[in-house]
């Protein structure tokens, strides 16, 4: 029980590095730089590991610690009018759930820190990213251990800060720090939702503990469609939408690729924006009783993973494409939670932390390789070059495309199954995200054709320095091409991963039992969704690498639907016209208005003042010191005949002593006589 | 054959006077200071005058007091003019005239 009981070490060793990153690190060397902040979550990621394992000798895996009372908030009255005690502590909850996090945030987190060293090593700040990059796995711990609603609120606001400064790492460059900005910004509405739905459970349920309100809201004093619950829910998924990605506050995730690639990896890809999907399962509860909100979920979810494939299909940066298919496969999740699949949601959560930060490691690789260039244009056969980043890849693809046999296979399959099949979900659910697997595996194979089959179009400056990438970088992505293959079979052949987070998701109000459709149902969609992805893989090989005239006789002159395409929708350019260029033009006339109307007050008072203080100073200098004046001159003329007297020579002195004793000395001859 | 008192006291008054127009008159600070000593002497005259007079020692005590005085004031008051000289390059006492207000 030694490393349950001291489970708060493991957010507490990152947070200790990110304080010697950011306090220290400017005098420290790289070398201590990486020992410490690699080191710290590398044990973290030992201790998570040995939480686990006594996690799972526990007789009910669930496992509760206090430390202490964080915010003592007092009585208050609840909404329904009885009176309630809200203590806030902090304190950590290691369930399921919250364990498959853990190890996929410190286990992916400490494997993409390794790749770090490696990809930062030539950069400036090498400290500072660390600091964030340990920062971040702090928040991100905090977020995913807390037992109750506000501190799960600290690290997610946590997490977007961090977000936001590695976003704008390179903040000499305006795009990443508009980047930052935009990221931070579009969050902040996401967590105006998120705290507004954490301000309604407190006055609903009177605690913000997850247990407690799991168990009231399983105890069934709400009703199937509680009003107040759907409300509560719709708020928690804006939150999610923010943090997430989803439509329509997406936006931020594709700028947000203007960050270095590890954390591209780290955070806008395996772990942070996954955090929305945890949140709303860590709620499965409240969505359970709300299935206007989870069929919002559902539909949110589907839309957004066909909206942000079909984008992908014609983007050119390797990075972007990377982004929206994460913001698609985030979709998948957001899928399978509304339909109340929720331990295929935190499956694919987990799959995709794999495959997803391998494929981001991999583009970093391509992209260290060529020195920074990030448009699949200029690149092509480079699979003899880089030999291991291309095999990776290679595995990274097949994962995501659904091919079988791979992890993403597993997680997507079972997704789309009970999109189908469960009561909450629908076929229109699953045929949109049956499509969206074809365009998810056609672009990605266009990606992987473009960047590494076919002629090389790399720039004969750059294809000079070709190299494969260090050790330090080709280790984390073997480890993660492994993981991107066994990781699906934690849940094939017997749906252990589902049984082992049961214990999260049970619910009576889930699946009523009918079993609508059978296991030839599951094989039949099995199928088709296999020969989707296929059929995607052999469009993009035919087109990338058998006839790539064809390519070119498509693309010119591009169609309207792929100009479209290409400018996204022109969903940044309908923002900034609706809400972007509104809030500026509000700012400008606030501004204008500050200018003339404040600044006019304060500018009237200071001409006030001043004005004032000339007139007095006239008074002053004309009155008071004229009346001075006026009297010094008065005694200077009074006492100019006494002046003359004083010449100075000792000798008119001498003539007046002389002159004062004659006439004494006559007085006294002429009166005193004896 | 004694000489009478009232011829001493003739010569002191004249002498006296020479001393004090000299002091009154003369530019150079050196002759003034030799003025002085001429002042002093007119009063050791009357004073040892008066000794002899009243058959006292008195008198004649007092005018060694005053020889010592004015040889120290002598020593003093060259002294100041070396360091007067110094300062303005100047002996002459109508340029003098630092008191002035």
């Amino acid at each position: 029980m030694a490393f349950l009981r001291h489970i708060w070490l493991i957010p507490l060793l990152p947070a200790l590095g990110a304080l010697t990153q950011l306090l220290a690190g400017r005098r420290l060397s790289n070398r201590a730089v990486s020992i410490v902040s690699v080191g710290l979550p590398g044990l973290a990621f030992l201790w998570a590991l040995g939480c686990f394992a006594e996690l799972l000798k526990l007789a009910a895996p669930t496992y509760l610690t206090n430390l202490y009372t964080w915010l003592p908030a007092g009585p208050f009255r609840l909404a329904n009018g009885s009176l309630a005690q809200l203590n806030v502590p902090v304190g950590f909850q290691l369930d399921p759930l919250s364990a498959v996090m853990l190890l996929i945030v410190t286990g992916v987190g400490f494997v993409i820190h390794v790749y770090s060293i490696g990809y930062m090593g030539h950069e400036g700040g090498y400290y500072r990213f660390f600091g964030y990059m340990n920062l971040f796995l702090f928040s991100m711990l905090i977020l995913v251990l807390a037992d109750n609603y506000l501190m799960m609120f600290a690290g997610w606001e946590g997490v977007g800060l961090c977000s936001y400064f590695l976003i704008g790492f390179y903040f000499q460059r305006k795009s990443a720090a508009d980047a930052g900005k935009k990221a931070f910004i579009v969050n902040r509405i996401g967590d105006a939702g998120f705290l507004l739905g954490v301000m309604l459970i407190t006055v609903t349920f009177g605690t913000l503990n997850f247990q407690q309100i799991t168990e009231a809201a399983r105890s069934g004093q709400f009703a199937l469609g509680n009003g107040t619950l759907t409300a509560i829910c719709v708020l928690l998924f804006v939150g999610a939408t923010g943090k997430s990605a989803q439509i329509p506050l997406y936006v931020w995730l594709p700028d947000a690729m203007e960050g270095p690639t590890p954390v591209s990896a780290l955070i806008h890809a395996a772990t942070m924006v996954t955090a929305g999907v945890y949140m709303v399962a860590r709620s499965n509860a409240l969505f359970v009783l709300a299935p206007k909100a989870m069929l919002l979920v559902a539909a949110i979810g589907a839309a957004t993973a066909l909206w942000a494939a079909s984008i992908g299909l014609v983007q050119n940066d390797i990075k972007r494409v990377l982004a929206y298919s994460t913001v698609s496969q985030l979709g998948y999740m957001f899928l399978a939670c509304g339909v109340g699949a929720f331990a295929a949601g935190i499956f694919h959560v987990m799959t995709h932390a794999f495959f997803k930060a391998l494929l981001f490691l991999g583009a970093g690789s391509v992209i260290h390789a060529l020195g920074g260039e990030q448009d699949m244009r200029k690149m092509g056969g480079l699979r003899r070059k880089i030999p291991i980043t291309f095999a990776t890849f290679v595995v990274g693809t097949l994962a995501i495309s659904g091919i079988p046999g791979f992890a993403g296979f597993f997680s997507k399959d079972e997704i789309l199954w009970q999109a189908f099949s469960s009561p909450y979900g629908h076929r229109l659910l699953w045929f949109i995200g049956w499509a969206t697997a074809g365009l998810t595996a056609f672009y990605m194979f266009r990606l992987l054709f473009m960047t590494f089959a076919g002629e090389s179009r790399v720039d004969a400056e750059v294809a000079h320095h070709l190299h494969e990438s260090p050790w330090t970088m080709l280790g984390p992505l073997v480890v993660l091409a492994v993981l991107s293959v066994v990781g699906g079979y934690i849940n094939w052949p017997t749906e252990r991963f589902g049984h082992f987070l049961e214990p999260v998701f049970e619910s009576p109000f889930r699946a009523a039992g009918v079993q609508l459709y059978g296991r030839n149902d599951e094989l039949g969609l099995m199928v088709l969704s296999v020969a989707v992805a296929l059929a995607g893989l052999g469009y993009a090989w035919l087109i990338y690498v058998k006839r790539p005239g064809l390519r070119e006789r498509l693309a010119e002159p591009p169609g309207i639907l792929h100009q479209i395409l290409l400018n996204k929708y022109y969903v940044d350019e309908l923002y900034d016209a609706l809400f972007v260029n509104r809030a500026k033009n509000l700012g400008n006339l606030l501004a204008a208005f500050d200018l003339a109307v404040v600044d006019g007050g304060v500018n009237a008072a200071g001409w006030l003042t001043r004005t004032s203080g000339d007139l007095s100073r006239f008074w002053d200098k004309w009155v008071i010191d004229g009346l001075v004046n006026v009297l010094g001159f008065g005694i200077k003329v009074l006492s100019y005949p006494v002046r003359v007297i004083q010449t100075g020579v000792v000798q008119t002195y001498a003539f007046f002593i002389a002159l004062g004793v004659a006439i004494f000395l006559g007085y006294y001859l002429v009166h005193f006589r004896p | 054959m004694t000489i009478p008192p009232h011829w001493y006291l003739a010569l002191g008054t004249g002498l006296f006077t020479v001393g004090v127009v000299g002091v009154l008159t003369r530019r150079n600070v050196i002759v003034i200071l030799m003025s002085i000593e001429l002042i002093l002497n007119a009063v050791n005259i009357n004073l040892v005058a008066f000794s002899r007079m009243f058959h006292s020692v008195d008198g004649q005590v007092f005018a060694i007091f005053v020889i010592t005085d004015a040889a120290a004031e002598a020593a003093i008051g060259l002294g100041l003019i070396i360091a007067l000289f110094r300062n303005k390059e100047t002996v002459n006492a109508d340029e003098i005239d630092l008191l002035k207000w």
